[in-house]
């Protein structure tokens, strides 16, 4: 890959990131953080591949750390991430319905 | 083997594709409540078909030509070991300890960005071309400024001693800062001339390591969440430099993704209160520097109800607006408003909850917190939202929230002058349980408590609303 072209990819990434997040209710920011940090536990693929061509004892050192630490982003990134949103679940049996339903469009939602 | 690059490489990087993909549908579908949850499981499928399709890559098409059975052993190993720390720590974090672990994680991430970039750089026998040894440094800087500013959030928002929350001024701390900064700044420009050291690399490393702990201590511990969200995006831009070192579309396009939402997630933060990210990274706020208006203290003006007086007033209000704080959510108390909440609408009462954009420790952290604690999530109303409800509401009942009440924001002159507030002092009576008179993180006094609507009931948040619900059920 060209350097011309990764920068390419380098800039269009980063205005789709920027397209992406326009408005957010408050509410969600702390999960919308947590699962864009979750996202970056892609540099685990960098892990893997500097730990099979690895050759030498401070290069495997250095690729088991990388490896650990990527994959604690990941797997605990997406887990606790879960874990907040599932919270937002509606209860089943909502009391008022005529209520919830005001507050739905307040937020937007369906 | 049947299978050859010219076959592999490119469903390889399909599939790399399709994980990008996954990965902005995801976060767009992350932005709206009745999504979210689905777009985190997106971007988790994408995630998992990407570290796959870079397994299978890795066995078909070594590349360095042959198996390599450590590096191997070496990738199982560290999976095992993070992966299953995090799947451990995710799973029985309490959710009012989740804003340090994300910090964390947020923290590792960086980490091993800076990592490969290091190794990367060890590989090489004499200066890498120019680009290369750019996004080397980019990535070792970004990348070890992420790690320690992170870690030092987390042990801020732990409460360490190490790491007070409070900001903790370092002697000369911008010359430290500035010198730092210096020799980053110089030795790179260095090694960009052409020069491979070793050692200069190791004085980038070092000083990038600590710039991080000098650049975070100063922050006191509200402003932690932009903080923890813009090293976030810092990270996003460490992972895509070490794209560009490794040649990977994948790190880059994510990393990028991540960098540019990250920024833009910070700026919402931070316009949520008010404040400016670069306000926020000089730190000072909460102490020091002078800030601290010379309000005149409440002093004899506060007055307390007792137990029983507030139980009456809730008991036969009309409607009851709570506004939880972070007091409420350091005290554990979300379970015990919920109570009291549903003790007061078997009685007629309408209960809402106003929620702040920062209450708690994040923006949006007490939603989670009362989410946890089964309070109907249609009761919890934001900030533009509920505010013109405190003017019929009869009480209003303030559990361990102090500055994003406090009336004196409405004028210029005072610390948190302009940060959007709850008007609380509209509703007809208003109760704060609080454990003292102590000051928010914004070191200033509340005028809200010398309000001769006020009543203050002194207490933890916690034991006082204990207290507050058999004093009601005892009516």
């Amino acid at each position: 890959m060209s350097i011309d072209l990764a920068f390419t990819i380098f800039v269009l990434a980063i205005l789709c990131g920027v397209a992406v997040i326009s408005k957010v209710p408050a509410t969600l920011h702390t999960p919308l953080m947590s699962g864009a940090n979750s996202i970056h536990g892609i540099v685990l693929v960098g892990a893997m591949i500097i730990a099979v061509t690895a050759d030498n004892p401070l290069s495997y050192l250095l690729s088991f750390l990388a490896v650990a630490f990527a994959s604690l982003n990941v797997v605990g990134g997406y887990v606790v991430t879960d874990r907040m949103l599932q919270m937002f679940r509606r209860k089943p049996a909502a009391p008022k319905a005529d209520k919830a339903d005001k507050a739905d469009k307040a937020e937007g939602r369906p | 083997m049947t299978l050859d690059a010219a076959i592999v490489d490119p469903i390889v990087r399909l599939i790399w594709l399709g994980g990008a993909v996954a990965f902005v549908i995801g976060l767009s579908r992350m932005s709206s409540p009745a999504t979210a949850r689905q777009g985190n499981l997106i971007s988790a499928g994408g995630m998992t078909l990407a570290i796959g399709a870079t397994a299978f890559w890795l066995v078909v098409l070594p590349p360095t030509g042959s198996f390599n059975p450590i590096g191997w052993a070496i990738i199982l190993a560290g999976i095992a070991v993070g992966g299953g720390y995090g799947l451990y720590s995710a799973r029985t974090v309490k959710m009012t300890a989740m804003p340090q672990l994300v910090s964390l994680f947020n923290a590792v991430g960086g980490g091993a960005a800076a990592l490969i970039a290091i190794d990367e750089y060890l590989r090489h026998t004499g200066a890498p071309g120019l680009q290369d040894n750019v996004a080397t440094v980019l990535g070792i800087v970004i990348g070890s400024v992420t790690f320690t500013g992170s870690l030092i959030a987390s042990g801020k928002l732990m409460g360490l001693r190490i790491t007070p929350s409070r900001p903790v001024m370092i002697p000369g701390g911008r010359l430290v800062t500035a010198a730092l900064a210096f020799v980053v700044v110089a030795s790179a420009l260095y090694l960009f001339l052409g020069n491979y050291s070793v050692a200069v690399m190791g004085a980038i490393l070092a000083a990038s390591l600590v710039f991080g702990v000098t650049m975070t201590l100063p922050i006191g511990g509200a402003d932690m969440p932009v903080v923890i969200s813009l090293l976030n995006s810092f990270t996003g831009t460490a992972v895509a430099m070490a794209g560009f070192v490794l040649n990977n579309p994948l790190l880059i396009i994510a990393g990028a993704l991540v960098g540019a939402s990250g920024a833009i997630l910070t700026k919402l933060m931070a316009d949520a209160m008010n404040r400016s990210v670069m306000n926020i990274m000089l730190g000072g706020f909460g102490g020091g520097e002078g800030t601290v208006g010379a309000v005149a203290g409440p002093g004899g003006s506060v007055r307390e109800v007792s137990m029983d007086d507030a139980a009456i007033q809730l008991a036969y209000a009309s409607s009851v607006i709570v506004v939880p704080g972070y007091g409420l959510a350091v005290a554990q108390a979300q379970h015990n408003v919920r109570e009291l909440a549903e003790l007061l609408e078997g009685r007629g009462v309408d209960v809402k909850y106003a929620i702040h954009p920062v209450a708690g420790r994040m923006p949006g952290h007490m939603n989670v917190l009362l989410a946890e604690a089964n309070v109907p999530y249609p009761q919890l109303r934001e900030m533009e939202d509920i505010n013109p409800e405190f003017d019929r509401c009869d009480v209003a009942l303030v559990i361990g929230a102090n500055d994003v009440t406090n009336p004196a924001a409405r004028r210029p002159g005072s610390p948190v002058s302009g940060m959007p507030i709850l008007d609380v002092d509209h509703a007809k009576n208003i109760i704060v349980i609080k454990r003292s008179m102590g000051r928010g993180y914004a070191g200033i006094d509340n005028e809200l408590y010398a309000n001769p609507k006020t009543g203050m009931l002194f207490a933890d948040a916690k034991a006082g609303l204990a207290e507050l619900i058999s004093a009601v059920k005892a009516l």
